[in-house]
């Protein structure tokens, strides 16, 4: 009797004493295992008699089980203290910086050139496109800018050079996206609204001006557009493009060859602070030009002008870029200036829609 | 186009205001581009009387006035104020110019404030000439006669109350480059009425000693009509003061009588004239266009050769005259001419818009005869001029000669009003509109027969009518109508599917980590060159700078200037691109969309995790990869083709094909030759895509094909061949693959090691994807047997022991 309960004292304390795996397995050998203590005592159940067997042998399973819980549990628990001891030593420096990534950026251009076409699909204007070499044509005699018209001297026109045996006109970089209403107008018939952003050229090159830059071209035909139309579309534009809901428009004649009546339209704004606000103050500024298609442009392009009319625009989209992000320098937009680019640049995937907002 | 506002005031009958008068130039398409009103600068100066000056108690050279001001005028009360003054004239009893605390003195660029000097207070100023910036004058303060009005604002006083109003005229307008269309327009908009200006005819006094003839070729276009007239003794002197002070406030200088005249009636009517001193002129005059190679020195005491073709006045010593341009010196008036001989034309305006572009002279006539002067006032001109002459110079005027005839540009258009509404969007009352016509000189005759004015060529046809009644009615009042949808319902796709694959394009390369760029589409020739572009036929005939001179061929030249500057400015590692045209030719299709990126320096900047590493021609292929994948092109079964162009490494470098004939793409380590040309620091890697080549893909379904999944465990089975170094890898991994096609489902290439004797051992990953059943272990054996068979015959490899 008093042999096992020495067994049971000995081997659990033994067991609570072990500090690693194989000190529990010596101990279990001792105990439990072929030769162990415990395993002879069962051995010698057999020797024993029947009423003897009957009282010792539970009591040795009994033993035998419990060792065998201990030294489970004292696994267990070192596991767990390894594991513990493991994680402590694993500790890392969670503020070093992370592992570098790139992040891309979208030049305002483009971002902006999105923005407005999400807008125009939303009134229903698909985007149309044409060559930027251009021939004097679509540049200007369609747009009834005749050949020695005063007028096309004040687009300081890029030509192209000429071969000597060449005798056409030379061609021009086109000074304004207009040339694509013509093109398109003369494929695709009417009625239509189009836009048309894109690269135009001048030959101009200060602190506001840059030889290339870009516009976006706006036409609208059917039977009864009007000029109130015009004003409605612009607008609506600028209230979604500068995202006020305050926006006030003023028309004032002026005239550009290809459309008839012709204005310049300004904008209401507030320069507190060298910082410019849409849809408040006092201050007009001036921000596109547009009126009704010519009869002549429409005529030239083959349309008949007894029949249909309608309205055009042309707006810069570099200054309107400029307006909205407050970009300060037109001329740095083509400078490439890496520092420039990340932080006037957008994030790849901010892409304009109506449905989520037109920006972040 | 400047102007003084009491000049406008002598062709328009007004009370409106200066504002009134300004807001409605530009309402009406004469944009304001500056009004500068002697009001605003120098309204608050008022005469006022020193009642005594003494020495200032504690300096030598200053003096204490005891002054007495009006500060609401003549009129209102009188405030006695002590001034400290420094001008040796400051004495009891001077009457001079006051400016009050508060009130901004423009000569010395300061807003006064009350002050002390040397211990006694002063409260203003006593004011120099220079200091109210009216002249240099600044030996002491202005002194006015003893009578002058007390209170008096100092512009009234000295007639400087004359705002001037400069204004933008835009090409159509010929007629508001003379100050009474200003006023006409005026006084159609309702701001007071056009004054009239009968022409009184002065009668010759004698016959005209020289004649004008035309030729016949030139009659018919280039000067249809020729109005001289000779005038004798005149007194060519300065002009009278108010003559010059009008001169001098439209930003001119005053020359003598006859310039200034010819000068008035250019501005104050848009009829240009020239005079002649006849002394000087042998002979009568003939119009005519030049053989070519004569020269003339002009009044700019400039030479000129003049162009076969050209429009001149001749005498019998030969050219004197550019018409309608320039006079020459030879036959110009000087102070000592007596006679004159004053010239009255109408020329053509594209023949002088040609001559005057060759020769480069910008005239106030040329700028005015190019835009189109009034036929109709060539005459009546002469006769004002004459008239003004006789009255400044003096002299007895000879008859009229006239060769030719006044050309007739009378017409009229029908105009529907109902169509002035449908276009405009405003309600404009059939009355108005026939006024604000009438108002502005057109004539409305039975059935709205419009008839044009004489001095109003942009006019030609109804839609110019219902632009002139659009302007004057006021477009400000213009209300926005909204113009619904083409179509009703959800909104359509409007991109075009070059369109669509642009932005995606753009978008996922911005994602691969390259920062967008927009560059200049044209380049010097050099840079060009090393693109294989430059020729004549993308040069531009006027470039801005050699910088850019040249369409560029595609965007690398300008995309590795930007990473030169880049690196100039320390920013040694770029990723960077642009999406735009290259251009192949001079014509308008020549141009094709391109993509192009270009990675410069390490993958990374220097980190504690040593992921930075020098870019290489990896990257370039798997952004240019991605980029096509992104538009849809079919990126597995691309041809990897060793044709790159020369600006590429010629060993590292290759474009990706659909088929042998169709490049979609080209990548590889940049040439080191035109990295050092262009002053990039390397390694440097690059990639173009041609966007128009990809074909779009032809499914009408958006139903995707069915996924195949095997319920079978993959094997997956490593091999390491060693070939001969330059055996390429694709041909490898093409014959592993294509040894079992059912079961091979992938062949992944994961090391190659080059080894010393010229081979190179390659490892891939062999993934066998049972599909009817598990494999045998004999099965799998197979399998990889024939990957080795294959492989060994394509590149000679052996399995590596």
């Amino acid at each position: 009797m008093d042999g096992i309960q020495k067994l049971k004292t000995k081997y659990l304390g033994e067991i609570a004493d072990a500090v690693d795996e194989s000190a529990i397995e010596t101990v279990r050998l001792a105990a439990v295992g072929k030769k162990g203590e415990v395993s002879l005592k069962m051995r010698e159940l057999g020797k024993m008699t029947p009423e003897e067997r009957q009282v010792t042998g539970p009591k040795l399973n009994a033993l035998k089980n419990e060792i065998n819980s201990a030294i489970m549990a004292r696994k267990a628990s070192l596991a767990d203290s390894a594991l513990e001891e493991r994680l402590r030593s694993e500790w890392l420096d969670v503020t070093q910086p992370a592992r570098p990534s790139q992040a891309g950026t979208i030049h305002p251009i483009s971002q902006v050139t999105e923005e407005i076409i999400a807008i125009f699909a939303d009134l229903g204007y698909s985007v149309a496109e044409g060559p930027q070499i251009e021939n004097d044509f679509y540049n200007f005699d369609a747009l009834n800018i005749p050949p020695e018209h005063p007028a096309r001297q004040e687009f300081d026109t890029f030509y192209m050079y000429r071969d000597k045996g060449d005798n056409r006109p030379p061609h021009v970089l086109r000074t304004h996206t207009s040339p694509v209403q013509i093109r398109h107008m003369e494929k695709h018939g009417v009625p239509t609204r189009i836009i048309a952003p894109g690269r135009v050229y001048r030959s101009d090159y200060d602190q506001t001006h840059t030889p290339m830059f870009h516009q976006v071209e706006g036409l609208a035909i059917d039977k009864d557009i009007s000029m109130a139309n015009l004003k409605w579309t612009l607008e609506e534009f600028c209230r979604a493009f500068f995202e006020v809901d305050n926006v006030e428009l003023k028309f004032r004649a002026s005239h550009f060859p290809f459309t008839e009546p012709s204005a310049e339209v300004d904008i209401k704004c507030s320069w507190a602070g060298g910082q410019l606000k849409i849809g408040e103050g006092d201050d007009w500024m001036e921000i596109l030009g547009s009126g009704m298609v010519h009869p002549k442009v429409l005529t030239a392009a083959g349309v008949d002008p007894s029949e249909y009319q309608g309205f055009a625009f042309g707006m810069g989209i570099d200054r309107l870029a400029m307006l909205k992000y407050g970009i300060p320098d037109l001329r740095a937009f083509f400078d490439s200036d890496l520092r420039w680019l990340r932080h006037y640049g957008f994030a790849s995937l901010d892409m304009p829609n109506m449905h989520g907002g037109i920006s972040r | 186009m400047k102007f003084t506002l009491s000049w406008l005031k002598t062709h328009l009958d007004t009370e409106a205001t200066l504002d009134e008068i300004t807001y409605a130039l530009t309402d009406l398409g004469l944009e304001v581009e500056g009004v500068e009103d002697p009001a605003d600068t120098l309204g608050v100066f008022r005469l006022c009387r020193v009642i005594e000056a003494v020495q200032h108690p504690n300096a030598d050279r200053l003096r204490l006035c005891r002054v007495e001001t009006y500060p609401d005028g003549p009129d209102g009360k009188i405030v006695e104020v002590q001034v400290v003054c420094g001008a040796p004239n400051a004495r009891t009893g001077l009457v001079g110019v006051f400016a009050p605390v508060g009130s901004y003195v423009p000569g010395i660029d300061m807003t006064l404030k009350a002050g002390v000097i040397r211990d006694v207070e002063s409260h203003g100023m006593l004011c120099s000439e220079r200091e109210l910036m009216v002249s240099d004058e600044h030996d002491g303060i202005i002194d006015l006669p003893s009578d002058a009005p007390l209170g008096a604002r100092f512009i009234d006083y000295t007639n400087r109350n004359d705002p001037v109003i400069d204004i933008a005229i835009t090409p159509n307008r010929p007629d508001a480059l003379g100050i009474r269309g200003i006023a006409r327009d005026l006084a159609a908009r309702g701001l007071g009425t056009l004054k009239p200006a009968p022409i009184e005819t002065v009668e010759g006094a004698f016959e005209s000693p020289v004649n004008v003839s035309i030729d016949a070729g030139v009659l018919e276009k280039g000067c249809p009509v020729f109005y001289g007239r000779t005038i004798k003794g005149v007194q060519n002197g300065p002009s009278p003061k108010w003559l010059q002070d009008q001169i001098r406030a439209i930003g001119l200088r005053p020359i003598s009588a006859l310039v200034d005249i010819t000068n008035f009636m250019t501005y104050d009517r848009n009829r240009p004239l020239h005079v002649f001193d006849v002394a000087k002129v042998n002979g009568d005059l003939r119009v005519h266009f030049v053989k070519g190679g004569e020269s003339l020195t002009a009044l700019d005491d400039k030479d000129y050769t003049l162009d076969a073709g050209m429009m001149v006045i001749s005498d019998d010593n030969g050219v004197e005259s550019i018409a309608g341009i320039m006079g020459g010196v030879a036959s110009g008036c000087t102070e000592d001419t007596v006679d004159v001989f004053v010239e009255s034309a109408y020329w053509d305006p594209i023949t002088i818009a040609m001559a005057g572009r060759k020769l480069k002279i910008n005239s106030d006539a040329r700028y005015r005869f190019e835009r189109g002067v009034d036929p109709a006032f060539t005459g009546e001109g002469l006769e004002l001029a004459t008239q003004m002459i006789l009255d400044i110079c003096g002299g007895e005027a000879s008859n009229v000669v006239v060769a030719g005839k006044t050309p007739d540009t009378s017409r009229s258009y029908t105009l529907d009003p109902a169509r002035v509404i449908s276009l405009v969007g405003m309600d404009i009352a059939q009355d108005e509109q026939m006024r604000i016509l009438t108002d502005l000189g057109f004539v409305v005759g039975d059935d709205l027969q419009v008839a044009v004015p004489s001095w109003r060529p942009d006019v030609q046809g109804e839609a110019d009518l219902i632009e002139e009644i659009a302007r004057v009615a006021s477009l400000t009042k213009l209300v926005g109508v909204p113009m619904p949808r083409p179509s009703t319902g959800v909104m359509r796709a409007v991109l075009t599917p070059m369109q669509k694959r642009q932005g995606m394009v753009r978008r996922t390369i911005a994602t691969l980590g390259y920062n967008e760029c927009v560059t200049y589409s044209f380049i010097d020739k050099a840079s060009a060159e090393l693109f294989g572009g430059g020729s004549d036929g993308v040069m531009l005939g006027n470039p801005i700078s050699s910088e850019m001179s040249h369409m560029r061929p595609t965007l690398l030249p300008s995309l590795l200037q930007a990473a030169a500057k880049n690196q100039a400015r320390g920013f040694a590692d770029l990723a960077l691109f642009e999406i735009g045209q290259g251009f192949e030719g001079g014509e308008p299709e020549d141009q094709k969309a391109l993509a192009c990126g270009l990675r410069v320096g390490t993958t990374a900047p220097r980190n504690a995790y040593g992921t930075a590493r020098s870019v290489d021609l990896h990257d370039a292929k798997a952004d240019a990869e991605a980029a096509l994948a992104a538009l849809g092109a079919p990126v597995d079964r691309l041809m990897v083709m060793r044709n790159a162009p020369d600006w590429f490494h010629p060993g590292r470098s290759a474009v990706l094909s659909l088929g042998p004939k169709n490049p979609l793409a080209v990548f590889g380590e940049m040439h080191p030759k035109v990295l050092a040309e262009m002053d990039v620091k390397g390694p440097a890697v690059a990639f173009t895509l041609f966007l128009e080549n990809a074909p779009f893909p032809k499914a009408k379904t958006k139903t995707r094909p069915a996924l195949v999944l095997s319920d079978f465990q993959a094997v997956e089975r490593d091999f390491a061949f060693v070939v001969n170094s330059d055996v390429e890898v694709e041909a490898l991994l093409k014959a592993a693959n294509g040894a079992h096609k059912k079961l091979i489902d992938v062949v992944n290439l994961f090391d190659v090691f080059h080894m010393d004797d010229g081979k190179k051992s390659i490892a891939i990953s062999v993934r066998i994807q049972p599909t009817a059943g598990t494999l045998t272990d004999k099965e799998i054996d197979a399998i990889s047997e024939q990957v080795i068979a294959k492989v060994s015959k394509a590149t000679g490899g052996v399995l590596r022991g």
